[in-house]
């Protein structure tokens, strides 16, 4: 019984040991990473049975790798029954507009016809006041350097389009962690590109080149962000 | 979606046929999964990765389709099959071939074996992420993952490879 014991005691994996796989895989904290390395540096046995694991861990990802991949029906399949889901319950977005609509449908045809001479009244004068402006002030052109070398090149910001970037997020990256980040920067998905990457819009407003690399390099110093490089 | 189906059909794919075996299935495994993602997308609470969040459902639907199959009976028999085979003409000629070898003999391994291998090396899960998938402890994560190792230390040892462990 006693030997009994004892062999099983024997047989049973040490802490580092069962960490093995998942330091081969680059999946542990730093904290277990440390212990692990240490044990390797110090055990030749447990750095034999790394050296196996090693070679698991490679031959694992050369079978799935040729699994190859699935054939067009099943996103034909899926897309099919989607387009044949009931429609969904309207968003948030369609809840204000019915309210709006139903605070209009309350009021008198009287009260609606006095609101839409005053909406026209105001309309009118705003149109005014911005043609009074534009004849003062022909801001919208722009000289080239081309066009005249000897004086500095003259652009105006007016009609440029908002700063954009290619992102590419971390492969753990939540997305709670990514609509945060989407908030702090005021940015909004608008695409994605190939190798997984993202293209980012920063707000609407147009901004300087130095503005925008200064945020690219903020934005790849955020712990989420493998990536960013500035797009047009 | 498109996105999303762009970026993780071909591993839910892989996940899926690695469990059921079978392609047909495992095609249509990434339909259901997808249009599940579709219509549960709001009660998705961004608490693990979204990587995570598909193998989970993945994994879920496999073991159903499995179960139609009532085939769970006949891998285990699969499994068998593999450790007897010591003195058969194609193990023989593996045995020149280490890596050949060590991928039949990951075919071999039992399904919950062949699961937990699969997340952890290939999908690059971490144990609390495995655990989450697998709906088990973290600590049975560890050991399972152990004793899947020996497992395939013992087909290969039966198909004639010698790795110096255990």
């Amino acid at each position: 019984m006693m030997a009994l014991s004892k062999k099983m005691l024997e047989d049973e994996p040490s802490e580092v040991e069962l960490l093995l796989p998942w330091h081969a895989a680059g999946r542990l904290n730093a904290r277990d990473t440390r212990r692990v390395e240490d044990a390797l540096a110090s055990d030749p046995a447990l750095a034999r049975q790394y050296a196996v694991i090693q070679e698991e861990y490679a031959e694992t990802i050369a079978l799935n790798e040729s699994l190859g991949a699935p054939s067009g029906n099943a996103m034909q399949k899926l897309f099919a029954a989607i387009d044949a889901e009931p429609e969904r319950r309207p968003a948030v977005t369609a809840g204000w507009a019915a309210r709006i609509s139903g605070f209009f449908s309350e009021l008198s045809p009287r009260t609606l016809a006095w609101s839409a001479t005053v909406g026209a009244v105001i309309v009118v004068a705003q149109a005014a006041v911005i043609g009074t402006v534009l004849m003062k002030n022909p801001s919208g052109s722009f000289q080239t350097a081309s066009l005249s070398m000897n004086e500095p090149v003259v652009r105006t910001l007016s009609g440029a389009a908002p700063p954009r970037a290619l992102v590419r997020f971390a492969p753990d990256a939540r997305v709670a962690d990514i609509t945060a980040l989407l908030d702090k920067y005021q940015a909004s998905i608008i695409g994605n590109a190939n190798g997984g990457m993202f293209r980012l819009q920063f707000g609407d407003q147009a901004m300087s080149r130095d503005d925008l690399n200064s945020l690219v390099n903020k934005l790849s110093s955020e712990k989420i962000v493998n990536l960013a490089v500035p797009a047009s | 979606m498109q996105v999303l189906y762009g970026r993780h059909h071909v591993r839910v794919f892989r996940f899926g046929l690695r469990l059921v075996r079978d392609e047909q299935v495992a095609e249509d495994l990434i339909s259901e999964v997808f249009l599940d993602v579709w219509r549960q997308a709001g009660k998705f609470e961004g608490r693990s990765a979204v990587s995570t969040w598909l193998l989970a459902i993945t994994r879920f639907k496999a073991l159903s389709a499995l179960r139609r199959r009532k085939d769970l009976e006949l891998e285990d028999e699969a499994a068998q099959a593999i450790e007897d085979t010591s003195d058969d003409p194609e193990v023989a000629a593996t045995k020149k071939d280490t890596s050949a070898a060590l991928r039949k003999c990951l075919g071999g391994l039992s399904r919950e074996h062949r699961e937990i291998v699969d997340l952890v090396y290939y999908h690059e899960k971490s144990v609390e992420e495995v655990a989450e998938i697998v709906g088990i402890p973290e600590n049975t994560v560890k050991t399972r993952l152990f004793y899947a190792r020996k497992k395939l230390a013992e087909l290969l040892k039966a198909a004639g490879v010698e790795r110096g462990w255990p």
